[in-house]
């Protein structure tokens, strides 16, 4: 049987973003989104949720400092 | 340096042909000496002027600027024979031993050599590491054979070449320089005639480009001769000529080529033509690096090694890291620091002496002529006089005498600069190595003071984690305006106490400032009115007003009468009102005081700190109220009221904390940490019968009764719990003596009145959080407690035992490094010998901790130095990658901070209790 990483409880939340979320999420921010932080597109967490080279990964994660914090990860390839 | 302006467009590395070298050199060098007799250089000598110019007077007779302006220009030397440069010995070596003895091919098949070279194109092309294709390059083409072949002995083809199919016989470097093939000395010709025999194509697979390297250029034919200007001679105050060392040896290397070109032209014998061969390679390999190993150094006639080239650059007195990552600057200083309670936190005391000697450019215009003149007038020997003019034409002159003054003074008008002495309020930065944070470089006020050490406010030692025990501080001028301003508003001393480490302040009170202000603020401490104006006017606080036969404290019409303290005529004041006049007139603030943490306050409401409206009702002031790290009036009043108001009351209550310890004096002896005998009967009674409880546990131990925690060994319980037992024996020991270290009165019956002395101060000291700890004072009067190393009882030294006294495998509490005694009472041989080996241990620990941390310091920096914040929080690197879209996730400045949270609830919750009251 395979263990479905992303119900572990240190793995956090991974969203694939569609375009018009992309376009939403970047367009008044002071910088490209394809600056954003790489995650490889070997990385486990990326092949579960069948994430493609150039996406955009929403994570929503846990934070020590504010609570509830999301980042965003651009799929490398 | 004047008319060059060049951009660099790109910058290659490679390494330099014999017709480079002879397409730069401007001279060719044949005489090995420098200058004539009559002092003039000899032509073609190693001091050929048209090699450069240092002399001012003198005109480059290459470039045709004067001494200062002509950089310098190369020479050359031409070899007789080659020479390997020291530098690519193993470079040399490995190329070798990767081509073919024979036919100068690599030792790969064709398409091995195809494989690599578009393996090297590629890594070139995306600009990626080389080095582990060469790596494997030089271990797929090594074959050697340990033994040559008779003659038509078959030999196996993977060690032969596969171009021509000759045996390879091992070649092997003899570090530095030598080449062997089997046991042939290969000379540094055959070495260059071996790699001028490999292709374009081959040395490309090999790691030399040949765009901009060819493999025979790594064995010199042709040695430059650095310029003067790098090498350049002194004339010592005998009239005598001093050369550099490069010159020494560049007349070596000129000497020894001389002879061994007239040996060979007169046909010597090949021994001598080969020893002077030698010579001359020991002579260039010492020019360049004069610490190789295996290579004696050359000495000077003193006896003193050469520095030569390598030398030059190498380590932490090299040229990079002493002249190019570092420089030394000018309008810095540097002294011995001592303290002053007198000065403001923001202020530096500066000797007049350094005062008279590092200065600040001022520009003279019409509103401060008058002051300029002064300067001028009072020159560089009286103190705010100036040291140096700048004309409008850029010309500086210097004020030196009666004469230049009045000269200056003739000419000056508005435009010029005067470089003035340094004066009280001028800005400058102060710092302390090593410079860990931010606070370890703060911009401090100067104030001119006699004598001739830096003083500062013993409040700024935390952090520049300073003391008085002979540190030494550096301070540097500011040069510009902007300079100024920026560290006037980012720098200063007001805007760091608060700390970005932990949110809280770190500049406080230290000392006899928190003892002092115990001292003053306990309850029944008072003042008659003489003295209580007295200490006022001594602490440069607001003097009361006198109003109808009755002092008004803290009237400010902004605020209602419940802040203001009234006194009648005659009456006495309290220390705790004194404290008052420090505090903003609608503070309210409730907190517990540090000596709370004391079992036996007497009263017990001054362990409860209730400031209402800004008056001290009830508590005493001690490292909780303003400590540097804890406390919490001066958080509140940083955070709340602002730096410039946190100075004043920093600078204010060290006036005050002062008049309260000399009102009572502070005083510290052995008396201090006497217990009666009926305590020391107690506490020896009490160590007895954990000594027993101890050997009962061993006993039960070594007759099976023990039982194994879970998860232990049944070693490892009884250590644990012989250590949980010793470590209750330390600790009642302690606190039985503790019963009896008392600060003063403990009741309204107590016999003695604690104004007057019958008091314990290392207790007070302990207690409100200056300085020691209880468990120092009890180490000293009860008992020292168990020695500790690697975090256990003490197990090295002989077999099985720690030390000959004991029986072997003992397990007994003093066998294992417990100490009975106290400080005071003193140590017994074993019980010292077992302290000193816990001490080292601690010292050898902070040793290697510093060390690693600072490493560890460095890496951090050098990874996160470029990194930056934008306003609306992002954060991204130089290249503008995103880092964190918001800074720390929460985008909060811990510096702004409360103690790491964007806000503390309970602190808000109170405020709103409070008010509401």
């Amino acid at each position: 049987m395979k263990i479905d990483i992303q119900d572990h409880m240190l793995v956090p939340k991974h969203e694939i973003m569609t375009e018009e979320e992309i376009s939403d999420e970047f367009s008044d921010v002071d910088y490209d989104f394809k600056d954003l932080p790489k995650i490889k597109s070997d990385d486990p967490v990326v092949k579960a949720i069948g994430a493609e080279p150039g996406n955009v990964l929403r994570i929503t994660r846990e934070s020590q400092t504010a609570g509830e914090f999301v980042t965003y990860r651009i799929v490398e390839g | 340096m004047k008319g060059f302006i060049k951009k660099i467009e790109k910058i290659n590395f490679g390494l330099m042909s014999p017709e480079d070298i002879r397409a730069m050199s401007v001279v060719t060098v044949e005489t090995p000496d420098t200058y004539e007799d009559d002092g003039f250089p000899i032509e073609k000598g190693l001091m050929d002027p048209r090699l450069g110019v240092i002399d001012p007077s003198l005109v480059c007779r290459t470039c045709g600027f004067r001494g200062g302006d002509c950089q310098g220009h190369f020479g050359s030397i031409e070899l007789a024979r080659p020479v390997i440069h020291i530098g690519f010995g193993d470079v040399i070596h490995k190329i070798l031993r990767s081509t073919c003895n024979d036919c100068g091919r690599v030792l790969l098949n064709n398409e091995q050599i195809e494989e690599f070279t578009t393996r090297i194109q590629d890594a070139m092309d995306n600009r990626e590491s080389l080095n582990n294709i060469l790596k494997e390059v030089y271990k797929v083409a090594k074959r050697e054979l340990k033994t040559m072949p008779e003659d038509d002995e078959e030999v196996d083809p993977k060690y032969c070449c596969p171009h021509c199919g000759a045996p390879q016989e091992a070649i092997s470097l003899d570090k530095p320089v030598t080449i062997r093939q089997g046991d042939y000395k290969l000379t540094a010709s055959e070495v260059r005639e071996r790699l001028e025999r490999i292709t374009d194509e081959d040395s490309f697979v090999l790691g030399v480009n040949p765009k901009v390297a060819r493999p025979e250029w790594l064995v010199l034919t042709v040695l430059p001769v650095p310029p003067v200007t790098v090498r350049p001679s002194i004339t010592l105050d005998t009239g005598e000529r001093s050369e550099d060392d490069l010159t020494h040896k560049l007349v070596d290397i000129l000497r020894i080529n001389q002879r061994l070109l007239e040996n060979m032209e007169a046909g010597a014998p090949q021994l001598i033509v080969e020893d002077l061969w030698e010579l001359l390679q020991y002579h260039v390999t010492t020019y360049f690096d004069n610490e190789a190993s295996g290579v004696p150094p050359a000495r000077h006639r003193s006896g003193r090694p050469l520095k030569t080239l390598t030398q030059r650059l190498k380590g932490k007195e090299g040229r990079f890291r002493s002249n190019l990552s570092g420089k030394r600057v000018n309008f810095s200083a540097r002294t011995v620091i001592s303290p002053d309670p007198n000065i403001s936190i923001n202020e530096v005391g500066v000797p007049e002496m350094i005062a008279k000697e590092v200065t600040v450019p001022v520009y003279v215009n019409e509103w401060n002529m008058d002051e300029m003149i002064k300067y001028i007038e009072n020159g560089p020997d009286v103190h705010p006089g100036a040291n140096y003019v700048i004309r409008k034409d850029g010309r500086k002159i210097r004020v030196r005498n009666e004469e230049t003054k009045e000269l200056i003074l003739e000419q000056l008008e508005p435009g010029f600069i005067i470089e003035r002495h340094l004066k009280d309020g001028d800005m400058v930065l102060f710092n302390r190595q090593p410079s860990l944070h931010r606070m370890s470089m703060m911009a401090h006020e100067v104030r001119v003071l006699p004598y001739k050490t830096f003083r500062l406010n013993l409040c700024v030692c935390p952090p520049y984690n300073a003391d008085f025990d002979g540190d030494e501080m550096n301070m540097h001028v500011f040069q510009t305006d902007e300079s100024r301003a920026e560290a006037k508003s980012l720098m200063r001393v007001q805007e760091h106490i608060l700390s970005p480490r932990f949110g809280g302040p770190i500049i406080g009170a230290i000392h006899d400032h928190i003892s002092g202000a115990y001292l003053l603020t306990r309850d029944g401490v008072e003042f008659t009115e003489e003295q209580a104006l007295q200490i006022i006017r001594k602490s440069h606080l607001k003097l009361p007003t006198l109003k109808g036969g009755q002092w008004v404290l803290k009237d400010d019409p902004e605020f209602g009468e419940e802040s203001y303290i009234f006194k009648d005529e005659g009456e006495m004041w309290t220390g705790k009102e004194l404290f008052s006049l420090l505090l903003p007139n609608d503070l309210n603030l409730s907190y517990s005081a540090e000596i709370s943490k004391c079992p036996a306050v007497f009263p017990a409401e001054d362990a409860n700190v209730v400031i209402k409206n800004g008056i001290l009702v009830q508590g005493v002031i001690d490292e909780s109220a303003y400590g540097s790290f804890s406390g919490k009036i001066l958080d509140k009043i940083v955070k709340e009221y602002g730096p410039g108001r946190a100075k004043e009351f920093l600078d204010r209550s060290t006036d005050l904390a002062i008049c309260g310890i000399m009102k009572t004096g502070i005083t510290t002896s052995l008396n201090d940490e006497e217990i009666p005998e009926e305590a020391q009967d107690r506490i020896n009674e009490h160590l007895d019968k954990k000594m027993a409880e101890v050997d009962k546990l061993v006993e039960s131990y070594e007759e099976g009764y023990l039982q194994a925690l879970p998860g232990r060994s049944l070693e490892e319980t009884l250590e644990m719990k012989i250590m949980q037992v010793l470590g209750e024996a330390r600790d009642m020991s302690g606190s039985i003596a503790e019963n009896y270290l008392t600060m003063g009165k403990q009741s309204d019956d107590d016999p003695y009145d604690h104004v007057m002395a019958v008091e314990n101060h290392s207790v007070v000291m302990a207690r409100t959080g200056a300085r020691a700890s209880m468990l120092n004072l009890t180490q000293i009067t009860a008992c020292v407690g168990q020695q500790a190393v690697r975090g256990g009882r003490i197990e090295r030294g002989y077999l099985n035992r720690t030390l000959p006294h004991f029986k072997k495998g003992e397990l007994g509490a003093k066998a294992k490094g417990f100490v009975h005694s106290s400080y005071k009472s003193g140590l017994d041989p074993i019980e010292f010998f077992f302290h000193a080996m816990g001490g080292r241990e601690g010292l050898v620990d902070t040793a290697i901790r510093t060390a690693q941390s600072g490493y560890m310091q460095r890496r951090l920096v050098n990874a996160l130095q470029d990194l930056q914040v934008k306003s609306s929080g992002l954060v991204t690197d130089n290249q503008g990658n995103v880092i964190q879209t918001m800074f720390g996730e929460d985008g909060v400045d811990p510096a702004k901070s409360d103690f790491g949270k964007p806000a503390d609830l309970n602190k808000l919750i109170d405020e709103i209790r409070m008010e509401g009251k």
